[in-house]
């Protein structure tokens, strides 16, 4: 038992993070602290991908030492590496087949590139609309927000019932 | 007249519609971005969603010449599916990608007059630049066949949602911490919905989605496949306003400017419904057993819950387009409630009902903008005897309440018409009496709006003429006449969305 949860020791890490940010993103009033709640939560998510991708005894995905030279020869004779690839039935499985190092996954890793530039722009677009709030509002804590909106909406409220009356009270006079 | 318009297509970009669709506005989106003049970029943005409706209607075309389940596949890039992105066109999305387009289409032809009088001079080219990415984002999650990227075209769109909505500050500053809430819940949704994706990359080793159906098949009892289903779920629940994820849409529709109030009514919700059909359906299968419960058990509850409780809120509201916004929630309700059946018949209702939705709730908020523009509000008073003031605004206003309700000759009929077919052939007959039930609260509160606008006096008598100007009258009897039209003889829509859940049933899968 305390092998497998000490062997997950990343996963509880990422799940430790992933909560700690939503519940920040939540529960803080002040909005710049949500967003941050927010790029806490985003980051554990890209420690996910790079955790899925981690192979053991793996080294980061960039060729060296014998592969180097292996990957140059195909770039040179193409013709080689087609002829692989057809025997295997997919040129993939026989590219990874032929090196000699282990390496990690690199897929995840591009994916989570993408993923941090649309963290980064979701942060931007965030942070922008909070300026404008605190010019709007000249404040940046959502409960005074909420309050301030619900002053307003109870004045309407009540301008609306006067209209009306006053229109009611024309209908019968 | 369909035929007419795809002659005019150039033979060397039909080859390229799945790809063309999507890229045309996202690159007239910066263009129009740096254009001088608000009007110009008015200009460009109809010149490029017009382009992209005709591919769309190009598509649709291809796909229907295709036999039954076929498929047009696009490798972007030349780089062969597996490994590169692949845009897969098939039935089901076709017409969501048409339903796209031609909303954003006729709402880019109405956009003018209401952008002049609620966007900032120097902000004009900038709103419509950032609509046409909001447009492409959509387009693309609606076409690709790769689980991130349909993620990455999710949170492109979304993010020029967020700016979109914020830009309705210059009539209620109400609009900012609505924008910043739907900020913070549609990043969480997008989140949970790439952590899922992650599962299912780590437990098959592919994010093609036709190769993740093949592969889930071989691993149906994985428990990291059952966390990504859940984790994907939840994350596009969100972003369709699934009932009790709903709470950042009633303030971002109240809120934000008219013309993307309708924009987002008519695509936003619908496209995040039909990513979860295509995960539902297509790539989890309704073989895996988790999802036959989960559908049981999670999203019937939650649609019937959305059809009573929010056609209630609906109700209370005094803010015309709150009410809609929370009928909207609702209507989302109805359309997962036919999915949840689980049925081709179910899932062709749910579809059914999903596009004549955009079209009423197109037309609604259509009309909704013309009287912000008469009179800057869209409080129960302002409607006050508009249907004298404005007789033909407010009979298309008219026409699409009907429609909302469920009158017969009205496209709304035939949807619930069939919804109800379908919940009693799975028998679930207190489902169909639920509907019945629901749409009588939507009686009662467009019956509310109405009485209001057709049997009151007018609030200012010396001011008789509300109508609105004919770049808004055009589009929304356009909508209007739609609803009818589809009322009166719906067979063409039916069986759109019926080979749309055939494609789901039978094609894709296998």
């Amino acid at each position: 038992m305390v092998e497998f949860v000490l062997e997950r020791g990343n996963y509880w890490a990422i799940i430790g993070l992933m909560m700690i940010g939503l519940f920040i993103a939540f529960s803080a009033g002040n909005l710049i602290k949500r967003l941050i709640g927010l790029g806490v939560f985003q980051t554990s998510i890209i420690l996910i991908y790079v955790s899925f991708s981690r192979i053991d005894g793996g080294t980061a995905p960039i060729l060296f030492g014998a592969d180097y030279g292996k990957d140059k020869d195909k770039e040179t004779d193409p013709a080689v590496g087609l002829e692989a690839g057809e025997a295997t039935g997919s040129g993939y499985d026989s590219a990874y087949q032929s090196l000699e190092n282990v390496y990690s996954n690199p897929l995840p890793h591009v994916l989570m590139l993408t993923a941090i530039v649309v963290g980064v722009a979701t942060l931007a677009v965030g942070l922008a609309i909070i300026v404008r709030i605190r010019e709007a509002y000249g404040t940046i804590e959502a409960d005074k927000i909420a309050e301030m909106d619900r002053e307003v909406a109870m004045a309407q409220a009540a301008d609306e019932a006067d209209e009306r009356a006053s229109v009611a009270g024309a209908g019968t006079a | 007249m369909i035929d007419a318009m795809i002659s005019i297509v150039p033979e060397s970009w039909v080859m390229h519609a799945p790809a063309l669709v999507v890229v045309i506005p996202m690159l007239a989106g910066p263009f129009c971005a740096f254009l001088p003049n608000g009007r110009l970029a008015w200009i460009v943005s109809i010149l490029a969603t017009g382009a992209s409706t005709l591919m769309a209607l190009v598509l649709l075309r291809q796909v229907q010449a295709l036999p039954d389940g076929g498929v047009i596949s696009y490798a972007m890039g030349g780089w062969a599916p597996p490994a590169g992105i692949e845009f897969r066109i098939d039935a089901l999305n076709s017409i969501v990608i048409l339903l796209v387009c031609a909303m954003g289409f006729l709402s880019s032809i109405f956009a003018w007059p209401t952008v002049k009088a609620e966007i900032r001079r120097a902000k004009k080219a900038m709103f419509f630049g950032t609509f046409l990415i909001c447009f492409c984002g959509l387009l693309g999650v609606a076409a690709t066949a790769d689980a991130f990227n349909l993620f990455v075209f999710l949170e492109i769109s979304s993010l020029a949602t967020y700016v979109l909505v914020a830009l309705g500050a210059g009539r209620d500053r109400r609009a900012l911490p609505a924008a910043g809430n739907y900020l913070l819940l549609g990043t969480i949704g997008a989140s949970l919905f790439v952590v899922g994706v992650g599962f299912l990359y780590g437990a098959t080793g592919t994010l093609n989605m036709a190769e993740l159906t093949v592969f889930m098949r071989e691993i149906p009892d994985n428990k990291a496949v059952m966390a990504g289903y859940a984790f994907i779920f939840v994350g596009l629940g969100i972003k369709a306003a699934m009932f009790p994820l709903h709470q950042w849409l009633p303030n971002a529709y109240a809120y934000s400017p008219s013309f993307i109030t309708m924009f987002l009514a008519a695509t936003a919700t619908k496209v995040a419904i039909y990513a979860l059909i295509r995960f539902l359906f297509t790539v989890f299968g309704l073989d895996f057993m988790f999802e036959g419960q989960s559908l049981i058990w999670v999203l019937m509850p939650m649609g019937i819950a959305a059809m009573l409780a929010c056609s209630f809120q609906a109700i209370f509201q005094t803010d015309v387009k709150r009410m809609l916004a929370y009928s909207s929630v609702a209507q989302v309700g109805y359309i997962l409630l036919g999915v949840s059946l689980g049925t081709a018949a179910g899932v062709a209702a749910g579809m059914f009902h999903l596009v004549n939705h955009a079209i009423i709730k197109g037309a609604l908020f259509m009309a909704v903008a013309a009287v912000v523009l008469a009179h800057k509000g869209t409080t129960l008073n302002d409607f006050r005897g508009l249907g004298r003031t404005a007789p033909l605004t407010m009979t298309a206003f008219g026409i699409a309440a009907l429609s909302l309700i469920g009158v017969p000759l009205t496209a709304g009929f035939q949807s619930k018409f069939a919804l109800v077919t379908a919940l009693l052939e799975s028998g679930w007959w207190w489902g169909a009496l639920i509907l019945m039930f629901s749409s009588v609260l939507a009686v009662i509160y467009m019956g509310r709006i109405l009485e209001i606008v057709f049997f009151r006096a007018p609030l200012n008598p010396n001011k008789p003429h509300d109508e609105a100007p004919a770049l808004i009258l055009i589009p929304l009897w356009v909508l209007a006449l739609a609803s009818l039209a589809i009322g009166i003889q719906g067979s063409f829509v039916a069986e759109l969305a019926n080979d749309a859940a055939a494609a789901v049933f039978i094609g894709g899968v296998r």
